[in-house]
């Protein structure tokens, strides 16, 4: 059994506020969701505009509802738009069976641009995400976004290279009729591209 | 999407539950729909505003919510259906009104929703609403998935006319906040014509009149639990004689199915998933009851469901010995928030099942990793946020003044002034508009040798909401306090709502605004006006105002949210660190602007010893420039 028939599929959405994590959660189980899908979209946003950590579980069933909140150790997929963010996600609700694709642009916590904490190096997050899953993909998302011209569209790339990585039920063109049904004119554009970008992104 | 978009009946939306009430509610052909702001209930009222003009609406941001709850009430006596939504906070403050509604009634279907936030994701406390239904003997709803929430809201409304009076319907963080597929019904097309008939029976209730309203409500409460007896929103799931019998409601219930499936207990577990939840349909719980010996209550926040349920096994007749499992026997916490973990562990326990999410060795080694390596993410104020700078203004007018001044604060972004970004300077919260009541009190208690000077911060929407009451007695009182007014234009912590300070009303019309100023000069308050980015400025008046004692004193320190301002203008200015005149740790001041300032647009890099600028976050305020002693940090106009 693929990993895309898995009964239910568990997605975890993760990043920092402001980075654009509600709305692509939203996205994604809105498209599930016309292609004949269940879906449940639990978000946690508290202090989503506040530059705290901010986490949309997703559980994808052919036919049944599940809850807001993923058991500890049920997450098949993340999908991280900051690596520290993916890291943290994957100590609390990952196995050696979980997948995770995630941006390696860092947004710094408060305690480290004030010099009190330190922030992993990147190869140290590598390696400590490589141990903890099954397998990771690593895309320089925020690089790509920012020479698109639009560095607030990394989520969108991230979207593309989860697509791209078929970890989910959910082809090219199912989402991109999802841009074209949310979005217009030059913004959908942006949108697209970032998508696209992100569709052939590899590390 | 629009929730009124994609509209035929029939069609299906994945609506957030929030939406999904106020789906329910244009379904039941509302007419008036009031709330305050509060998360997590904001989106209810602002969804309705969106479809205001298009559906015929009145909807308001009301000043607070026992208004909120007034204004419904208005349009239900007058032959409008209505609903009011809040946070559980607010439902403290509304209950004044509410325990005197209960007992006049209402006519037109009035339903309140009431938010709670078990684990207090965005409160200051988890309060359990539900406890308020059953002192009021108000019939009480509790949803459990998002279709539920809007076929729910819309049913209120129908019970609420059958019984003439207000319908609760509770919901919590994982059901307001969380997504699900919902199949929309038809949205009616009916007349609303407001009517109040003076000729019937006045609603009040006073004196002797009282006690035989009270009675008609236990009246009313014996035809609720009939109507409930059969209500499609109780449902049981499992084998005839289960081993276990849960009896849960709302988020409970996804987490209890969940727990049963992951624990392979389908053939001795039973659930009773209940909607209604005050009063009990008796009937058809003692029929599960009778059918076990074993009960699991799952349920958010207090031993609500639980208590009731032991009351009714009290009465029961024949009486037999159940095992009670839940928050009195500790197997599920009555404090911070239910997730499936801790009832697949109370599941297992009643079962005396063994159960672990996660290998021994790799679940020490994720906990070991992340405890090593990843920083942690606390609230902090954004990136030229104006009360960073009004809170830098306090301290240092404080530190001035040196006869250590107390700070009383109060529920906004700025409570926020208890913590590392604000300099640590509250010293107290509470309730909306708190801080001022506890500041009129302790500007009185000179008589008992108090010479420290009192303060107060309070948000702009806090002041009109809860804080004008307190600033009048503090005048009468002659209490010697400053009113700190942080004025950011808008309700910035719930998602910038309106306000009546604020030229523009719930549905996006223009509004009169009420002048703080004006108002405080009518109240014969002294009243001075400062920018909160003028760090010097602002010190300097609030130093000015701490010298001069006696009466109660307003600064209103007026900036527009950083947030609010980004998504409209570039920023103020380029701001960059000159890295020749930078001496970091160097510095006499050791780094002072990553340590102590704190802004996260400024980053401290390890590697060159400088702080930068991170421009991915920086908004362009410019206040550090008057910050760094160094001189290092320049604006330049963008």
């Amino acid at each position: 059994m693929s990993l895309r028939q898995k009964e239910p599929l568990n997605l975890i959405i993760t990043g920092v506020g402001g980075q654009g994590n509600v709305l692509i959660s939203r996205l994604i189980g809105q498209s599930m969701v016309d292609a004949g899908l269940q879906v449940t979209v639990g978000e946690t946003y508290g202090a989503s505009q506040r530059g705290g950590s901010v986490a949309s579980h997703v559980r994808i069933s052919k036919d049944t509802q599940y809850g807001p909140i993923i058991p500890e150790g049920h997450a098949d997929v993340i999908l991280g738009l900051e690596p520290v963010e993916s890291l943290r996600i994957l100590g609390l609700y990952g196995s050696p069976k979980t997948f995770v694709v995630t941006n390696i642009r860092p947004f710094y916590p408060l305690s480290v641009a004030t010099g009190d904490a330190e922030y992993p190096r990147l190869e140290t997050i590598k390696q400590s995400i490589n141990e903890l899953s099954a397998k990771a993909w690593y895309i320089d998302a925020s690089e790509i976004a920012l020479n698109l011209g639009a560095p607030l569209l990394t989520n969108m790339v991230m979207v593309g290279a989860i697509i791209g990585a078929r970890l989910l039920p959910l082809t090219q063109d199912m989402f991109e009729s999802q841009l074209e049904a949310s979005f217009e004119k030059e913004s959908l554009t942006l949108n697209l591209q970032s998508f696209r970008m992100g569709l052939t992104a590899r590390y | 999407m629009s929730i009124t978009s994609g509209d035929g009946p029939k069609t299906t939306q994945l609506l957030m539950g929030n939406e999904a009430i106020a789906r329910g509610a244009l379904e039941a052909g509302i007419g008036v729909a009031a709330a305050y702001p509060g998360n997590p209930s904001s989106e209810i009222i602002e969804t309705l505003a969106k479809v205001a003009k298009e559906r015929n609406l009145y909807v308001e941001w009301s000043v607070n919510e026992k208004v909120a709850m007034e204004v419904a009430a208005a349009a239900s006596f007058s032959n409008v259906r209505a609903l009011c939504a809040m946070k559980q906070n607010g439902l403290n403050v509304a209950l004044d009104f509410l325990s005197n509604l209960n007992l006049t009634g209402a006519k037109s279907g009035l339903v309140l929703a009431v938010c709670d936030d078990p684990g207090a994701i965005s409160s200051t406390n988890e309060q359990d609403s539900r406890h308020v239904a059953k002192a009021l003997n108000l019939p009480l709803l509790e949803p459990a998935t998002s279709q539920e929430a809007k076929d729910m809201a819309k049913w209120a409304f129908a019970l609420s006319e059958e019984i003439a009076n207000i319908c609760i319907l509770r919901s919590v963080t994982r059901i307001s906040h969380a997504r699900g597929k919902v199949v929309l019904g038809e949205l009616p097309n009916v007349e609303k014509h407001a009517y109040f008939d003076i000729s019937r029976k006045p609603y009040a209730s006073v004196g002797e009149t009282a006690p035989k309203l009270h009675q008609v409500l236990y009246r009313n409460l014996a035809r609720i639990r009939e109507i409930y007896e059969s209500s499609p929103f109780n449902w049981y799931m499992g084998p005839e004689n289960p081993e276990l019998l849960i009896i849960t409601c709302g988020s409970g219930w996804f987490y209890s199915i969940e727990a049963v499936r992951i624990l392979s207990a389908v053939n001795s577990v039973g659930i009773l998933k209940l909607g209604t939840t005050w009063p009990l349909p008796q009937k058809l719980i003692k029929r599960h009851m009778l059918q076990t010996r074993k009960i699991l209550v799952v349920e958010e926040v207090d031993a609500f469901l639980e208590g009731n349920l032991k009351e009714l096994a009290a009465d029961m007749e024949p009486g037999r010995p159940w095992s009670f499992y839940g928050k009195a026997s500790g197997h599920i916490p009555p404090f911070g928030e239910l997730t499936p973990d801790i009832v697949i562990n109370a599941v297992a326990n009643a079962l005396d099942l063994k159960y672990t999410s996660r290998d021994p060795e790799y679940h020490q080694k994720s906990q070991e990793i992340v405890k090593r390596y990843v920083p942690l993410r606390g609230p902090q104020f954004c990136a030229g946020c104006p009360h960073r700078t009004t809170f830098w203004a306090i301290k240092n007018a404080l530190m001035l003044d040196g006869r250590e001044g107390v700070l009383t604060g109060d529920i906004g972004c700025y409570g926020m002034g208890i913590g590392s970004t604000g300099y640590f300077q509250v010293k107290t919260m509470h309730a909306m508009g708190s801080g001022t009541g506890l500041a009129s009190g302790m500007g009185k208690l000179n008589q008992f040798g108090f010479n420290q000077p009192v303060l107060d911060v309070c948000g702009d929407s806090t002041f009109f909401h809860a804080a004008i009451p307190a600033l009048i007695n503090g005048v009468h009182s002659q209490s010697n306090f400053i009113l700190l007014l942080l004025d950011n234009s808008g309700t910035a912590m719930t998602g910038f709502q309106p306000h009546p300070g604020i030229e523009i009303n719930a549905m996006g019309d223009l509004a009169p605004i009420i002048d703080v100023e004006r108002l405080c000069h009518a109240l014969d308050v002294k009243v001075m006006v400062t920018d909160a980015y003028d760090i010097k400025g602002t010190t300097e008046k609030l130093f000015e105002m701490l010298r001069d004692e006696g009466k109660p004193r307003v600064l209103i320190s007026r900036r527009e949210c950083a947030l609010i301002r980004a998504r409209r203008e570039k920023p103020l200015y380029k701001v960059r660190v000159n890295h020749d005149q930078c001496i970091g740790e160097g510095c006499g001041c050791d780094r002072f602007c990553t340590r102590v300032f704190r802004c996260p647009g400024l980053i401290w890099d390890r590697e060159s010893g400088k702080a930068r600028i991170g421009e991915a976050i920086c908004t362009g305020c410019g206040v550090c420039v008057d910050v760094c002693p160094q001189s290092a940090i320049v604006r330049e106009a963008s």
